[in-house]
């Protein structure tokens, strides 16, 4: 299924009478030959995933290069102090501890991308349990958030080694802001918008592993992702609109992609990745 | 691009290229080998071979060879099941002609003594392409039952092998043919929307001039 621009979804959904997150299911769907309810199983158990393996995290884990883990559970048990406040320090210790059970090979699942994991749980999981939002209510927003990733992929990438790290982390960011938005009662208008700030204020982001390892940066850039999309559903709440329409967002994004500096793309030859501290991790 | 890959897969981590992919390589292998495979040698190539440790795509081929999903708890610790299940293996380093960064050669053999020998590259998101079959060079994601048919370059072989799909009422996705040189030796690859009967597989193993069959069975991609 492709969906050429998320302004057209909104627009074709409202032509129909659709709701956005039933228009992007029926379009996929269709494709697949299967019904409604066959699709939504497939988002429930999406969905479950996700929960399962937030409920997996172990802060005892490490990973392999010994990089990774134990921080999740440090910012669970300061979230309270928070100066941001408790409700965003819990989303900052889902996103690390999301990020660090996938640097530990545990099962999550990846949203975009394996390395991304943590940004949308981050934003969902403890958003529908301090709002006690209804499971069904959650699939719908992700329909939205995989269509509108459906459009990113299109338009522009979301894979590091092909964007850098705006078409992960950044993609992810904007994934989880239009479905917060979605949850929160926003319109279509308002949807689009989150999204777009969301992308903008990560736009040109480098991917630059350690050691090429999806650990440093990646583990804690979840965070950024979570946080920016939070902050950017409540701009697009406030009636903050984005300047440049989601569309032409993610345009800009596949054109800063497509001349970034290979250097800057997966690679680990730039950036973090060569840094007097990264040359001296040993595998 | 379904949404459900922009939204998953439920996978193992760290890497959908490099852990994901990877499982799914072996696990296609298995499948095409059609039978317990009993030694498997595993040679990485370019980014595979470089930072394959950390990113654990060695347990992750072993895992998808010992018949393991992308999902599957229990990839981490696949070096430990496949000497409980007498897969033996070597995990080694190899510099592939024009392959793509993230690309392994795999050769297995099976129980009963079949050998098979592929090329395999994860191209991202988990998504990955056979790019060679025992020398031949191919282009399948392994989404679809997929038919190999290896035979002698000579006539006939396609129409055999296509009014047999026909005639199971099986639907051809994509058919690919390739050969080493004219009269020489000859490959078809066929993705279809159904599975192929084992029956009509056997049947065809045994028609003069096929030298091989190789079947990925599986439910079509949803």
């Amino acid at each position: 299924m492709i969906f050429s621009g998320f302004e057209e979804l909104i627009r074709a959904s409202e032509a129909e009478g659709d709701e956005l997150w039933h228009y992007i299911l029926r379009s996929d769907a269709k494709e697949k030959g299967i019904t409604d309810e066959e699709s939504l199983a497939l988002m429930q158990h999406m969905w479950e995933a996700m929960k399962e393996a937030s409920a997996d995290y172990d802060g005892e884990r490490r990973s392999a290069s010994g990089l990774s883990g134990g921080n999740g559970r440090k910012m669970q048990d300061y979230a309270r102090d928070c100066v941001s406040g408790a409700f965003l320090g819990e989303v900052m210790a889902q996103a690390i501890s999301m990020a660090e059970s996938n640097a530990c090979m545990r099962r999550i699942v990846a949203a975009p991308t394996a390395g991304s994991c943590g940004v949308l749980p981050a934003v969902l999981i403890p958003y529908s349990r301090k709002y006690q939002v209804p499971d069904r209510k959650v699939l719908e927003a992700l329909y939205i958030t995989a269509g509108l990733g459906g459009v990113i992929a299109e338009r522009a990438s979301i894979a590091g080694a092909e964007g850098g790290c705006q078409a992960e982390i950044g993609a992810a960011s904007g994934m989880a802001a239009a479905a917060l938005t979605y949850l929160r009662g926003g319109t279509g208008q308002q949807i689009a918008d989150a999204a777009a700030l969301a992308l903008k204020g990560l736009l040109g982001l480098v991917c630059d592993p350690v050691a090429g390892l999806v650990e440093v940066p990646c583990v804690k850039r979840n965070v950024i992702g979570a946080v920016n999309a939070i902050t950017s559903s409540d701009m697009a709440m406030a009636g903050i609109r984005s300047f440049i329409p989601i569309d032409q967002v993610i345009d800009a994004m596949g054109e800063i992609g497509r001349n970034m500096s290979s250097m800057y793309r997966e690679t680990g030859a730039g950036g973090l990745a060569v840094t007097p501290a990264a040359q001296q991790v040993k595998l | 691009m379904n949404i459900f890959d922009i939204l998953g897969p439920v996978m193992v981590g760290p890497s959908s290229s490099h852990t994901a992919g990877a499982v799914k390589i072996g696990y296609v292998s298995r499948e095409l080998l059609g039978e317990k495979p009993v030694e498997a040698e595993i040679n990485l190539h370019g980014s595979f071979a470089m930072t394959g440790k950390g990113h654990g795509t060695d347990r992750a081929l072993v895992a998808g060879i010992l018949g393991m999903q992308p999902d599957d708890i229990r990839i981490p610790e696949s070096f430990e099941t496949a000497r409980e299940q007498g897969l033996k293996f070597t995990i080694g380093a190899v510099q592939l002609k024009e392959a793509h960064p993230n690309s392994v050669q795999l050769k297995l053999k099976g129980e009963e003594g079949r050998v098979l020998e592929i090329i395999a590259s994860s191209l991202g998101g988990g998504r990955i392409s056979i790019v060679e079959i025992d020398g031949i060079s191919t282009n399948f994601s392994g989404d679809y039952p997929t038919l190999i048919v290896h035979n002698l370059d000579q006539p006939g072989h396609v129409a055999e092998v296509t009014s047999m799909l026909a005639h199971k009422s099986v639907n051809i996705a994509t058919l690919n043919l390739y050969r080493n040189m004219r009269g020489g030796y000859a490959v078809m690859v066929i993705e279809t929307d159904q599975r192929v009967p084992a029956d009509a597989i056997r049947w065809l193993a045994h028609l003069e001039g096929v030298i091989k069959v190789t079947y990925l069975d599986k439910e079509s991609a949803v």
